[in-house]
């Protein structure tokens, strides 16, 4: 239909040429005519059709409501959305008919009446906004109508609101990661949740439960995050960094070709091979050497610990420290070694006395911007760093972090108002915050000590 | 005043040896990082490899199978429902007890048993129903190996037997299986031809496939054009306020979110408040296009920012209106370096696990998902849900199936290298 506007509206404007001496004497381009009846035809119809999906439910769910008998509501006080369900399924096979109670068996059949009128009413009303919009359009069209720059004020519309929806992203994520941990705080206070020691969020199934108040104390977690995230750090920035030194500063070309892309390709496996390499391999060799070296006698070794997770995330994140020191050290102007190898230095007090001093800046930024993939770094942990909740800081033992906690708590179906995933939500909102504060940090650094040579 | 200078020259001199060595430590230590880096890769490839080659492959066994319907309790085989309710399991139990008839005793039977894997008498059933006169014949069949009897024999075959899940009388049946010819390892075809299953012989990686082949047309629909336009606008018609540096500081910030957060992003928004259905292609295709934007966003004004400005001012000073020229000149030439940029963040979004557990991609699916809308899981996925199987011929699958990950991921980024080889242009 929308092609069948375009042609319309070009085919019109054609017709007027010829009326008024060629396409020439027009204010645009046939085309351009054509583009704007498309346009109208669609964008309205489109909208409505939008804004009737995510309504239409609502007011179904009311219909039948009201078609339910007043005992039925009576029987289930406050489950209406229950019985909805029920009538769902039965509408669509999933429940048989036969398990039903009548009066949901009469509603389902009654839903069936109203969504087919929904589906044709909903399928007039677009097809008459299309056609009006079109309609509306092609009356208008004449030599001096200027379709061209209406259509550019629109194609210019489609496009910032393609660049605004990064900002609906990040709105979309503060929304609902603080609403729903405000949910949460109103359960838990957040100095418990801040500065609690003990982290246990089972929650009771039935009333007057053993255990059931469940333990949101967060700080296990931080320093179950923060022992990986700096075990990982203490890997991955010494080797990146000498890696990125080497290559810049000493490698021939031939050796700069092979090394670099193959370093890019560790940046290119996935996270959940690392998980099943840390989990499958590096774990058991480390507890099989902690309990070799005779470490059992003093401290716990678990199959899971911080280490194995701590050393493959270190590993994972090589190639990104690498190349971000890569860009900062190439930023150093060659004037600056060349007059330090002049004064008779050697090469690698010429690395250390002035290349990096002067790139130190940028390390730092890049240093920075590695944290965040540390701590927000999910199925490697997931996989090998375990669930238990443990307040340590040995690295062979096994540890949990906010991100695992995230993944346990949310996996699988769950009650959606019950602490527990709310608890998911107060954690991930921790984790955004500090993010966006290292990332922040890391810009404003870069930018503030970057030393302009040019 | 010579002197002197000769005892700085002997002091340099002196201080020489040390700075070479210091020179000669700092150029090892650099070797070394380098080193790590390359052997933790292949570390990672030669145990991905060594243990995922045998997920290709499986044992199967021969057995005759004496179709009677007397047996398999078919009297009528134009009843459809008798054909389907037939007792396949008992003509598989039958056929194994005659080449073994030594075995007597119940619990050896069930032993006996257990070396066929459970989804045999459903292929013969399959068979039988589409050709019901099979039903009275003998036929021969090799059917696959339960997974402790695949590992067994595989290991077996390598010469490092894993015996843990089999015992001194099923090994003998193993060796009198190999002895009669009976028993092969041959191509694993279930393993691309079929969905996940509890049994690790009968699990294959189709599912996942198709669900991560779904997610990713979606992915792709959505983020390509909504990040070349928002590149675009950023790159040539924004004017400089404080709207364009707030959307700029947006992507920049979003590019750093660590993936999990767009999960709980997907599960608050999307399902809870638009009331998506879980486990769909459709949802986790737009999980991953608001995490993968701002990737696509970057590379893209790079490629616009490649276009020179002569480019841009010709057409300009031609009469072309902005759109004309963006659309028709600048546009063009920056698609080769913006298709890069997709390609590269299509292969992450194929990589990601983390925001797809959030919103329930991680469900237990048998069936190939045909449609968006259908529940399905992805291939990462599904790679985490076997790594936590505890049967040790999961080890394998999941090896092979990470393998086969590797390779789609290798395929897109030589596609990248490839395509900005040949389509780059040096102004």
């Amino acid at each position: 239909m929308v092609a069948l506007a375009f042609f319309a509206g070009r085919s019109r404007s054609l017709a007027i040429a010829t009326n008024v001496g060629g396409i020439p004497y027009l204010n645009s381009l046939p085309f351009y005519y054509g583009a704007l009846t498309a346009v109208w035809c669609a964008i309205p119809s489109l909208v409505v059709l939008l804004i009737w999906n995510f309504a239409d439910n609502y007011f179904i769910s009311n219909m039948i409501v009201a078609e339910l008998p007043e005992s039925a509501l009576e029987l289930v006080e406050g489950k209406k959305d229950l019985l909805v369900n029920q009538v769902y399924n039965v509408a669509e096979g999933i429940m048989p008919r036969e398990m039903a109670p009548d009066y949901i068996v009469a509603a389902s059949e009654r839903l069936e009446v109203i969504l087919w009128w929904n589906r044709m009413l909903l399928a007039v009303v677009c097809l008459s906004i299309g056609i009006l919009g079109s309609l509306f359009v092609w009356m208008k069209i004449t030599p001096k109508f200027k379709a061209r720059l209406h259509v550019e004020g629109v194609f210019l519309g489609v496009l910032f609101v393609s660049a605004c929806i990064a900002i609906l992203t990040t709105v979309g994520i503060v929304f609902s990661v603080l609403f729903e941990s405000i949910k949460f705080f109103t359960k838990v206070p957040i100095t418990e949740f801040l500065f609690g020691l003990e982290w246990s969020p089972q929650m009771a199934i039935r009333e007057g439960q053993q255990g059931s108040s469940g333990s949101f104390g967060a700080v296990p977690l931080f320093v179950g995050t923060l022992l990986i995230a700096a075990i990982a750090m203490i890997v991955a920035v010494p080797t990146g960094l000498m890696s990125a030194i080497y290559l810049s500063e000493y490698a021939d070309r031939r050796i700069r070709d092979w090394v670099k892309p193959a370093l890019e390709v560790l940046a290119g496996v996935p996270t959940v091979v690392y998980g099943f390499f840390a989990a499958l391999t590096v774990a058991p060799f480390i507890r099989d050497m902690g309990i070799g070296l005779g470490l059992d006698g003093f401290m716990t070794i678990s199959s899971e610990s911080a280490l194995a997770a701590g050393l493959v995330m270190g590993v994972m994140i090589i190639p990104f420290v690498s190349s971000l020191s890569d860009d900062v050290i190439n930023a150093v102007p060659q004037s600056l070694r060349d007059g330090a190898l002049g004064l008779g230095s050697t090469r690698s007090e010429v690395i250390k006395q002035v290349v990096l001093p002067a790139a130190l800046p940028g390390i730092m930024g890049g240093i920075l911007l590695a944290g965040p993939r540390a701590i927000g770094e999910t199925m490697i942990v997931v996989m090998a760093a375990g669930l238990a909740a443990n307040l340590t800081m040995n690295p062979l033992d096994s540890v949990t972090t906010v991100t695992v906690q995230i993944v346990t708590l949310l996996v699988g179906d769950q009650e959606f108002n019950s602490p527990k995933t709310l608890a998911a939500f107060a954690l991930g909102l921790v984790l955004f915050i500090v993010t966006l504060g290292l990332n922040y940090l890391a810009l404003h650094i870069v930018k503030k000590y970057r030393e302009q040579y040019d | 005043m010579t002197k002197a200078v000769s005892t700085q020259a002997e002091l340099v001199e002196r201080s020489l040896k040390k700075r070479y060595r210091a020179e000669k430590r700092f150029k090892i230590a650099g070797i070394i990082s380098i080193s790590v880096g390359i052997a933790a890769l292949f570390a990672l490839f030669i145990e991905i490899f060594g243990n995922g080659i045998g997920g290709f492959s499986q044992t199967k066994i021969k057995l005759d199978i004496v179709l009677d319907s007397e047996e398999l309790e078919i009297y009528d085989v134009n009843n459809e429902e008798e054909v389907s309710n037939g007792y396949y399991e008992g003509v598989i139990r039958l056929a194994l007890r005659k080449k073994f008839p030594e075995v007597k005793s119940r619990g050896d039977r069930r032993k006996l048993y257990s070396m066929i894997s459970d989804g045999a008498s459903y292929r013969l059933r399959d068979l039988v129903m589409a050709d019901t006169s099979l039903i009275g014949q003998t036929k021969t069949f090799w059917f696959l190996a339960d997974d402790d009897f695949d590992t067994y024999f595989k290991t077996l075959l390598d010469g490092d037997p894993y015996t843990a899940r089999v015992d001194e009388k099923q090994r003998a049946w193993v060796d009198q299986l190999i002895e009669e010819g009976n028993i092969e390892k041959g191509f694993n075809t279930a393993f691309f031809t079929s969905g996940d299953s509890s049994e690790p012989e009968l699990a294959g990686i189709l599912g996942a496939v198709i669900g991560s082949l779904l997610t990713l047309a979606i992915t792709l629909a959505l983020s390509f054009p909504i990040g070349v336009a928002a590149a675009i606008y950023l790159n040539e018609y924004a004017p400089k306020n404080r709207l364009t540096e707030l959307i700029e500081v947006n992507i920049r910030n979003l590019a750093a979110v660590p993936s999990i957060i767009f999960g709980l992003l997907g599960l608050a928004i999307f399902i809870n408040l638009f009331g998506m259905p879980r486990s769909v292609p459709t949802v986790g295709g737009l999980v991953l296009t608001l995490m993968t934007l701002p990737t696509i966003i970057m590379s893209s004004r790079a490629a616009l920012e490649a276009v020179p400005p002569s480019i841009r001012e010709a057409a300009l000073g031609l009469g072309a209106s902005k759109m004309q020229t963006i659309l028709h000149h600048v546009l063009p030439l920056a698609l080769p370096g913006m298709l890069t940029g997709a390609i590269i963040g299509m292969a992450q979004a194929l990589g990601e696990t983390a925001p797809l557990l959030m919103i329930g991609m991680v469900a237990f699916i048998v069936d190939v998902p045909s449609w968006f809308t259908d529940s399905a899981t992805v291939l990462p996925v599904q790679i985490f849900l076997w790594s936590d199987s505890p049967e040790r011929a999961f080890v394998e699958k999941t090896s092979a199936a990470i393998m086969v990950l590797l390779l789609f991921l290798i395929f897109m980024n030589t596609m990248a290298v490839l395509l900005r080889k040949k389509l780059e242009r040096r102004w």
